[in-house]
């Protein structure tokens, strides 16, 4: 494809055309959308983790002059369809999470509604519930099996090479914790009902596409249109949990016949929503003297909450990527999603790859130290090259990048130079009082668009309108929810038709205007969307050139023309979901991210203070973008990494505002550098690859690392807050060398 | 509904508060919070930021004089107070972050009297006198007397506080402060420590060290102080204090931290800020 001509838009970066919208305030969001007669819901919420619905009577708040839905209430199936069918749409015999949805109330105004809410009566029988992966319970109380999800990759025979007593082998078991997205705008939706008993549902969301299935099989099909509002935020968490609460304001609007909007308060999001999933990762290598990968073991378990959503599929990604960038012959993963009694874990950028990567390369840096090598050396031997085979028995491309991430991030952060003479000045440390520097680095990948067949499945079609005024409007299902998407396929299609970006307008995403292109996860907007775009812009310039470039030859008194294009993958792969062989992704994103902070001698708090993201995005069709993606995606897997923490008591969450669930603000972020490698893949347009996710799976063990080099404590687990390296250096988890922290003290805390 | 009051004059805002269900604000930082349910919403609110008496920082008697409604922003720039009492200032630039500064005050930060109020350490340490006036008259009350239990203060129903006096600071005055909160800014203290002495040769003299967040109030830490008044400071006294500091303290488990991560964390400060005064690295 030669996309990039000189006057080729690509590569260029161009403004937002929501940008000013947004800088001044007024883009409106769900909340600020007025809708005459409109009504408010709220959500009545189970206060214990596990239990047996005695009695819901929603008399006295339909007294105050509210309505109420419970399971009783509802039309259809009361199952929010992901993958399984297990997700209800309000509780109805039992409760298996705190702040699971019970019973809905709608009221004129927020305050009526807060109070019918209260009004409610809800006496459930509770039951002991489960919250640890680590629990040896084979059952939640409600009887169901704790095992939602199982995988298993193997490569070669990795038992046998670890046997061999002439192999150094190395093992470790990492943990990560919940992590919430954090999108400024929480979750929102608004229902309008009409005669006909049909609803037009406007949310702040991902995936219409996901609401508009959750509704059709609730209120049957033909029933729903969704659009999306503009959208303050998403990670992931807006993929699936907005079918709930989406059906929830649909489900009131039926039942009062007017609009009904919701938006949660912060703390109702943080309690009620998804979060990524909590992970414990035991991991064994096995090396040649010289660091050599020669056999990869590994355990993973994630905790899927109280249903199976995404379950399944974020543990697929996990396990595919959780041996890292690194080639081996013998390689075993298996991984198992567990339940607990809190709320479904789901979508979070990354899905699965950040957690099992972090114990990768928490697990290479431990690996190194034990064969007395640096964290460099030990990566150098085993990173990816073009030809190697992933465990799937995939055969890597001429794209592969993973040795060359490594190589410019080493060499422009200095790494080997100064992790060395952090290391040696450790000892040194003791006592002066000054910060602790240190610097750690981290190799990672990431595999564009949906695992496996996903996108054969799918061949999301996407469709590209010619207009009289000459304009093209994009018609895709793919939403902005903060990435700049908008200017991104813009820029694509403008390159297909060899035309001014301007004349290409965004469709807004409605069910009734756009097809089902997918849902927009899985980094896969660019790639895969964006492939099928340049595909209906050439169908369209093809047109265009047989009528001689003139617009209205072509549309011949239409209103428009309207081409379809459909996504087709690479027809001579395949994967194979039972054996796990073949083709897990179309393309691998590396990424290598150097991370330098500061400990302070007596708080153990990290200062992060410079960090370097080098990334292969296959061609950066917007650079700044690009940048953006990386920078923002490094700082949130920085906080996971540093502050991000999140605790459970009695299945609620303790960190549940945003005074106590900390991210790193504007003053913590580091100065940060951005170098955009280009090995261009096959699969998206111009080579694109999958940018949005990637860096996700960097931030958190590089900082990690950078705070062993720095204090000698050797963490495993993320977050690793100050109260966390305080634990380890008591439980003497700290590395050969010694720590850098006197002990002074220590024994206060024993 | 609110009604809300804006008097101009301290003696018609006493006025004003002695009517049922009424409440005093000036920043609003600490009420807007509590107040977002509306069940708990007032009735009447007394809106202080038009009351030129609670109003300024100003030179007194060789102290100063800072008025109540005097914000952290203000605080934080004023050459006086940078001047006299760096680590005020340094206190100030430590609130919230530059929105917050603008408007949350010393007395709201006082009356609020959240055992994390990061200015309460450093009126303690540098041995403020709190100025109340109520409908019957005005008093002063020394800061160690303002916390008397868990966000309980010395104030009675419909009282406020005027101002602070800080007592005349000179050039031998060795002033410290140390917050440690979970990140650079818009945090909540886990530990705050402040620390005010005289140095003479080795010695340090009327050392006054004070910690929030590690007990239900701010709290002097006495035994610390007492081991170090008058004797040669050398690392291992230092040290020793830092030890009493801890042990004299009774912080919890909560939802920012864990009372051995406080422990530990406030004798280092308090070993730490001693050194300091020696000339040690701080
Ligand atoms: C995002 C954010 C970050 C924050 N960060 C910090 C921080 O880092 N450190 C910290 O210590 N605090 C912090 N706070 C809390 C708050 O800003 C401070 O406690 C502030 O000083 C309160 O002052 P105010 O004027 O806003 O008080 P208001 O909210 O107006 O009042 C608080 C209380 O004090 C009473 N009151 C106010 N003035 C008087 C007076 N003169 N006499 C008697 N009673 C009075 C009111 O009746 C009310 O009960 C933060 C708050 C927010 C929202």
């Amino acid at each position: 494809m030669a996309l990039s001509s000189p006057l080729s838009p690509l590569g260029q970066s161009p403004p937002r055309p929501d940008g000013p919208g947004k800088v001044t305030g007024a883009t409106r969001y769900l909340d600020d959308l007025e809708v005459p007669g409109v009504w408010y819901g709220a959500t009545v919420r189970s206060k214990v983790a596990a239990g047996r619905i005695r009695r819901v009577d929603g008399d006295a708040a339909r007294a105050l002059g509210a309505v109420v839905v419970t399971a009783a209430d509802l039309p259809g199936p009361n199952v929010l369809k992901v993958i399984a069918e297990d997700w209800p749409v309000l509780a109805a015999e039992r409760v298996e999470h705190v702040a699971q949805p019970i019973a809905l109330v709608a009221a004129p105004t927020r305050e009526l509604a807060r109070r019918a809410a209260a009004a409610v009566v809800v006496e459930v029988d509770a039951e002991p519930a489960v919250f640890e992966t680590t629990d040896p319970a084979t059952t939640l109380p409600s009887g169901r099996d704790r095992v939602l999800a199982s995988c298993r990759s193997a490569r070669g025979d990795a038992s046998g090479a670890l046997a061999n007593p002439a192999v150094v082998v190395v093992e470790g078991v990492y943990s990560t914790g919940h992590q919430e997205h954090v999108y400024i705008e929480p979750q929102g939706a608004l229902a309008i009902p009409d005669r006909e008993g049909h609803f037009e549902v406007i949310g702040s969301i991902q995936c219409p596409y996901y609401v508009h299935g959750a509704l059709e099989h609730l209120f049957g099909p033909g029933s729903v249109r969704v659009r999306q509002a503009p959208t303050g935020g998403g990670f992931g968490g807006k993929e699936e949990f907005p079918d709930m609460l989406c059906a929830h304001v649909a489900l009131l609007a039926r039942a009062s016949g007017h609009p009904v909007k919701i938006v949660y308060e912060r703390s109702e999001d943080i309690n009620g929503t998804t979060k990524r999933h909590p992970s414990r990762v035991r991991v064994r290598t096995g090396h040649a003297p010289d660091g050599t990968l020669l056999a990869v073991e590994i355990d993973a378990v994630l905790d899927g909450g109280a249903f199976i959503t995404l379950s399944p599929v974020v543990l697929s990604r996990a396990v595919l990527h959780a041996a890292g960038p690194y080639r081996c012959e013998n390689v075993t993963i298996e991984g198992r999603a567990l339940a607990t009694n809190t709320a479904p874990n789901g979508a979070f950028r990354g899905f699965g790859a950040p957690q099992t990567q972090f114990a990768m390369e928490r697990h290479m840096d431990r690996a190194a130290r034990a064969l007395g090598l640096d964290p460099l050396t030990i990566r150098a031997r085993n990173a990816y090259r073009p030809g190697d085979v992933t465990p799937t028995g995939q055969v890597l491309g001429d794209d592969t990048s993973a040795l060359e991430c490594l190589r410019v991030a080493a060499e422009r952060a200095d790494f080997l130079r100064r992790w060395t003479l952090h290391e040696r000045a450790r000892a040194a440390f003791h006592l002066r009082g000054l910060p602790a520097p240190g610097i750690g680095l981290s190799l990672f990948w990431h595999g564009t668009g949906f695992t496996g067949n996903g996108e054969r499945k799918m061949r999301s079609p996407v469709r590209l309108a010619l207009l009289a005024d000459g304009a093209v409007e994009i018609r895709v299902a793919a939403t902005d929810f903060g990435q700049g998407t908008e200017v991104v396929l813009a820029q694509i299609v403008a390159d297909a038709l060899g035309c001014e970006l301007a004349r290409v307008r965004f469709a807004e995403p409605d069910t009734d205007r756009v097809p089902d292109s997918g849902p927009t996860v899985a980094s896969r907007t660019v790639s895969v969307v964006g492939s099928a775009l340049f595909e209906a812009g050439q169908l369209l310039a093809n047109e265009l050139a047989r009528a001689g470039g003139v617009v209205a030859d072509l549309l011949a008194g239409q209103d428009e023309l309207v081409v379809e294009a459909h996504y087709e993958p690479d027809p001579t792969t395949d994967f194979d979901e039972a054996t796990y062989q073949g083709t897990a992704y179309a393309a691998y994103g590396y990424g290598c991210d150097v991370v330098e902070v500061e400990v302070c001698p007596d708080s153990l708090a990290t200062t992060v203070q410079r960090a370097l993201f080098v990334a292969d995005v296959g061609h950066a069709i917007h650079p700044v973008l690009c940048a953006g993606q990386l920078e923002g995606g490094a700082l949130q897997a920085i906080g996971q990494g540093t502050i991000e923490e999140m605790r459970l008591e009695n299945g609620r969450y303790l960190q549940d505002r945003l005074t106590s669930y900390l991210i790193p603000t504007a003053q913590d972020a580091p100065d940060m550098e951005t170098i955009l490698l280009e090995h261009p893949s096959t699969m998206g347009p111009a080579g694109a690859k999958g940018v949005g996710e990637l860096p996700a799976d960097g931030g958190a063990p590089a900082v990690i690392a950078a705070i062993e080099n720095a204090t000698g404590i050797a963490c495993g687990d993320a977050p690793a807050t100050a109260e966390r390296l305080l634990a380890d250096l008591l439980a003497g988890h700290v590395v050969p060398g010694g720590s850098s922290v006197d002990p002074f003290g220590l024994e206060l805390a024993r | 509904m609110t009604v809300a009051l804006r008097p101009t004059s301290l003696s018609e805002a006493l006025d004003a508060l002695g009517a049922n269900g009424a409440v005093a604000v000036a920043g609003c930082t600490d009420l807007m919070v509590v107040d977002h349910a509306p069940a708990r919403a007032h009735a009447t609110v007394v809106d202080l930021s038009r009351l030129p008496e609670l109003r300024g920082v100003r030179e007194d008697s060789g102290g100063l004089w800072i008025g109540a409604a005097t914000t952290f922003a203000e605080l934080r720039e004023s050459k006086l107070v940078r001047e006299r009492f760096p680590i005020v200032a340094e206190m100030a630039g430590t609130i919230g972050a530059l929105q917050i500064q603008n408007r949350a005050t010393v007395g709201g930060n006082i009356a609020n009297a959240s055992p994390a109020g990061d200015s309460l350490p450093v009126w303690m340490a540098l041995d403020a006198e709190v100025e109340i006036a109520g409908r019957s008259g005005s008093r002063r009350v020394p800061y160690d007397e303002m916390h008397r239990a868990y966000r309980e203060t010395a104030l009675a129903p419909g009282e406020l506080i005027v101002g602070l006096r800080l007592p005349a600071a000179d050039e031998a005055l060795e002033q410290r402060f140390r917050k440690v909160g979970t990140r650079a800014a818009q945090a909540i203290s886990k530990v705050v420590v402040a620390l005010a002495a005289r140095v003479h040769g080795d010695e340090l003299h009327g050392l006054r060290i004070a910690a929030g967040s590690v007990a239900p109030t701010p709290v002097r830490l006495r035994a610390a102080e007492a081991l170090v008044e008058g004797q040669p400071l050398t690392p291992d006294l230092a040290a020793a204090a830092g030890l009493a500091a801890a042990r004299e303290v009774t912080p919890i488990d909560d939802v920012r931290s864990t009372a051995d991560y406080r422990r530990f964390v406030l004798a280092r400060t308090v070993r730490r800020m001693l050194l300091a005064c020696q000339g040690g690295e701080a």
